[in-house]
């Protein structure tokens, strides 16, 4: 079998590993770039297929241009990711399945790169509660890229509702796809919101652009009459085969619900984000330290704790595409044996301190256990509900998150824990008064589904 | 009497149920949480299949009744620990491999263990109809081991035995020659007899205890699938598993075992590597396990792999659990070194140790398994200390 | 949404027709197989062990709760998969 030796292999064609394969591109390297989607851009620049070419694509996007600029590169698309192989000495190796998704017969590439970009983005958190698992209940992730690649609105009378300044831009998305918003919910109030914005406001203007796009999408809420409201939040579904209306309710700062503020809403979706967790799968395989947040620790330099790999963009922290640009160049070069400007290290510390504001403004507090029913499901592959998980730790008594997970079934399903993962930790943690292995539900050897074949020919090209 | 058990994974639950049962003051101590170590990286085998005749088929056979008359102690008030008697398939893929298959259950036969010659494809249909040659065990039985684990560890605490987590032992306590107990991470803890069931961590526990013991870790790793209809309906190997099993070599040897589970998925194993503690998954290993496996179930070419994982099995150079008083310390006691069997071996392990603690006539042959047992003395050195 | 309303101004796609269940559905060139299912007016087509109904979720790849079998291949993330005219979609097929 052939293996590859690019000097820098980048993981993922989001903002983050476009910039940086460019940027390692433009200082001599010879770079591989490989996405797991059949086309670049990632989560943030998801756009129509190269089938339905849109007039004004840019209609949903921002920083387009820079898109177009960094979109022409050579790079591997369909290329999945399934193995990260650590090694001693050198960066590891990188098993690849190219070919349509999960499909049969992709065909298998390893890469043995001299320097390793980790850029594998983050995907959203949702936390749980009743009637969450009903069709009709989506990420706000889910609204975004329905619309954008598929121009689908999610419904016809969709609420959004969450944490975070993401939630903006999918209303926003969703009325260009001709969606009625009925309102969006953020779970913190004004005061922590006020304190986590307004604080150092010269800080942000370095962060111009972001705060600019941000303040598109509030003009876009208020010429659709769309209601934005804090301290609030979804605490329930409900709907037989799809849900029909959910309740809302006002939340304290710890975000517990406040009883007697509940109503009901009638709607047909819902899209529902309380943050966002990194890609971790191949940096967790490669070695790579992790921080409170599960995001992987990178220096000035986007270096990773493992020699020879870096990383840029939302698996190193939430910070958006600005930011995960500025990362991207800087890793980038330093992949490439170069160094970054002043300039560009300047525009990626800039970019985090926006990173900070967005944890301290919007980060989950521990009160949304307050509307959990004993019945309300956690894990949904396995349909592990809270009180299932409560149940087992009582007889258990383990206090071992790979016991009690085996024991429980909790993050075993198809989804292998990454949409509970983190919430079911956070259970158990409480019930078991401390994990003693906490962590673990982010340690998956495979990145992704791997056929049965597809890992026997492999097997049968060794012995050729 | 009080005795100190080191290690909550499934030999120690069993031990600490036993002499707990029969009245013995028990500390189950972990230096992490329960049922976190080889006890929940394996498939939950509870085989007789893969044994020849002799002493550890002998304990298989008596931990096979134990494990059928405790089932309902450790059934109640808990998940279910997924026991199932569904039976063991072993098919051949060569002709010589028929033959030598054929043999070894001729001699199981003799010393008790049921093993018919069958035509494979009767009883899986979707095995490959080019290995039809098989014989069935139907004593082979299957738990879930993190949930037996924990399962024993409840019965063990009923009957009065404490179950510490995140207690590391650091070395020992001693009267003159006798140990007399454990310095741990938290504090002294003083008992008349210490148990060492560490699996492959058991050799480092006992090193920390003055002696030491030849156990190492032999890495095994498993493909777990997507769930799926039940196609696979009992606990089938390839004729080449026997041979793994007995194997000394440190290289990386491969055979299959396939079966389904109660959540639906189908567990693929296995491969044997000594490399010390080394967690890494590599494409080499699992690329190997699955081209042995479609060699049984071509139909499971398209099945999608959701989760590999690894695991040590605690490797003894004999091949024998180390079950019993250590004579170079009086009071030291260990039960581990059951490789791949722990799970079936750790009920009649209990049992065996809590007869000869208590100076009861024990239901095996506990010289087979005696510390300075013949083919293990020279591997032993003299007390440190 | 339609097309000639559309702000985005998608370009002009060939249709292409799959069969979900036996049932031809309409879609077009360029979507995923939840892509089409979902503009034919499907929210979910999956079954969970309990009986529950399921569909998109996430729909970027991460849930698996779309889970489809393509051509008799099961396990499919019906977000990510491309459809093909003439695909044949199963939506409870099992290994």
């Amino acid at each position: 079998m052939t293996v590859e030796t690019p000097d820098v292999l980048v993981v993922g064609a989001g903002p983050a590993g476009l910039a940086a394969a460019d940027a390692a591109r433009k200082v001599g390297a010879r770079v591989a770039l490989l996405d797991a989607a059949e086309d670049a851009g990632g989560q943030y620049w998801r756009h129509l297929p190269a089938q339905r070419p849109a007039a004004h694509e840019r209609v949903l996007h921002h920083g387009w241009d820079r898109f177009t600029a960094l979109r022409g590169q050579e790079m591997l698309t369909n290329a999945q990711v399934w193995l990260a192989e650590r090694h001693d000495d050198r960066p590891p190796t990188l098993h690849v399945l190219v070919g349509p998704a999960d499909g049969r017969d992709r065909v298998r590439r390893t890469f043995a790169p001299k320097a390793l970009v980790l850029a594998t983005g983050a995907y959203e958190r949702t936390l749980p509660f009743p009637g969450w698992d009903l069709p009709g209940v989506f990420t706000a992730g889910a609204a975004q890229a329905l619309a954008k690649s598929e121009r689908i609105a999610v419904g016809r009378r969709v609420l959004v509702a969450g944490a975070g300044p993401f939630l903006l831009p999918v209303a926003s998305s969703l009325v260009r796809t001709g969606a009625e918003v009925v309102g969006v919910l953020e779970a913190n109030g004004w005061p922590r919101l006020g304190r986590g914005w307004s604080r150092r406001p010269a800080e942000l203007l370095a962060t111009r652009h972001k705060a600019g796009e941000l303040a598109g999408y509030v003009r876009d809420l208020a010429r659709h009459r769309i209601p934005y409201r804090a301290a609030t939040a979804v605490v329930a579904a409900h709907g037989a085969e799809r849900v029909s209306s959910v309740t809302v309710a006002r939340l304290d700062p710890q975000w517990a619900p406040i009883p007697g503020t509940s109503r009901d809403v009638s709607v047909d979706a819902v899209c529902v984000s309380h943050g966002f967790v990194p890609r971790v799968e191949l940096a967790v395989s490669a070695g790579c330290g992790l921080d409170a947040y599960g995001a992987v620790v990178t220096d000035h330099d986007g270096r990773t704790t493992v020699p020879g790999v870096y990383a840029a963009g939302e698996v190193t922290g939430i910070g958006g595409a600005d930011l995960a640009l500025a990362e991207g160049v800087v890793a980038g070069l330093a992949a490439a044996g170069a160094t970054a400007s002043d300039a560009q290290r300047r525009s990626r510390s800039e970019n985090q301190r926006f990173a900070a504001r967005l944890e301290a403004a919007h980060g989950i507090r521990p009160g949304w256990v307050g509307w959990l029913g004993d019945d309300t499901t956690v894990c949904r592959c396995e349909e592990v509900t809270a009180g299932d998980l409560r149940a087992g730790a009582a007889a258990t008594g383990s206090r071992g998150l790979r016991s009690l997970k085996l024991s429980t079934r909790a993050g075993l399903g198809v989804c292998q824990g990454r949409v509970c993962g983190r919430t079911v930790e956070e259970l158990l943690h409480r019930h078991t008064g401390g994990l003693l292995d906490p962590g673990r539900t982010e340690q998956r050897p495979l990145a992704a589904f791997v056929r049965l074949g597809e890992l026997a020919a492999a097997e049968e090209q060794e012995h050729q | 009497m009080k005795v100190i058990v080191v290690g909550a994974g499934i030999v120690g639950a069993a031990v600490a149920r036993e002499l707990a049962a029969a009245g013995v003051s028990v500390t189950v101590l972990d230096r992490s949480a329960s049922a976190g170590g080889t006890s929940s990286a394996g498939e939950g085998n509870l085989l007789v299949s893969d044994k020849g005749p002799g002493a550890e088929l002998a304990l298989a056979l008596r931990s096979l009744t134990l494990w059928r008359s405790i089932l309902p102690e450790i059934s109640d008030s808990f998940p279910s620990i997924e026991y199932e008697a569904k039976g063991g398939l072993v098919v051949a893929t060569t002709p010589a491999g028929a033959t030598a298959l054929h043999a070894f259950a001729e001699t199981q036969r003799a010393a008790g263990v049921s093993a018919s010659s069958v035509n494979g494809l009767d009883y899986e249909p979707d095995l490959n109809p080019a290995h039809t040659a098989a014989v069935l065990y139907p004593q082979d039985a299957q738990v879930q081991p993190a949930i037996a684990t924990e399962a024993l560890l409840a019965a063990a605490r009923r009957h009065g035995a404490v179950v510490r987590q995140e207690v590391e032992v650091l070395g020992p306590v001693r009267s003159g020659e006798r140990l007399s107990g454990v310095l741990t991470s938290d504090g002294e803890i003083h008992a008349d007899h210490v148990v060492v069931a560490a699996g492959p961590w058991s050799g480092e526990a006992a090193r920390r205890l003055g002696v030491d013991l030849p156990v190492r870790p032999r890495r095994g790793t498993i493909l777990v699938t997507t769930r799926m209809r039940r196609r696979i309906h009992h606990k089938v190997y390839d004729a080449d598993y026997v041979g793994a099993v007995g194997s000394d070599d440190a290289a990386l040897q491969t055979s299959s075992v396939v079966e389904s589970t109660a959540a639906g998925t189908v567990l693929i194993g296995s491969s044997r590597e000594r490399r010390g503690f080394d967690e890494r998954i590599e494409a080499r290993v699992l690329s190997a396990v699955a081209a042995k496996a479609l060699v049984l179930f071509p139909f499971l070419t398209d099945v999608a792999v959701m989760r590999a994982y690894g695991g040590f099995r605690p490797f003894v150079p004999d091949h024998l659990p180390v079950i019993g008083p250590d004579p170079r310390r009086p009071g030291l006691w260990h039960a581990t070194g059951h490789e791949g069997a722990g799970i079936v071996l750790s009920t009649a392990t209990g049992e065996l140790l809590t007869d000869l603690l208590l100076n009861r006539p024990p239901r095996v042959d506990a010289a087979a398994f005696a510390v300075d047992r013949p083919t293990l003395l020279p591997h032993l050195e003299p007390a440190r200390g | 949404m339609e097309t000639h309303r559309d702000p985005v101004r998608p370009g002009e796609t060939s249709p292409i027709t799959i069969i979900v269940d036996g049932a031809p559905v309409r879609g077009l060139d360029g979507q995923t197989v939840a892509g089409v299912l979902m503009g034919a007016g499907r929210l979910a087509w999956r079954t969970t062990r309990n009986g529950r109904p399921r569909g998109v979720f996430c729909g970027i790849g991460v849930c698996h709760d779309c889970l489809v079998a393509v051509n008799g291949l099961p396990d499919v993330r019906a977000c990510q998969r491309r459809a093909a005219d003439g695909d044949s979609i199963s939506t409870e097929e099992q290994a």
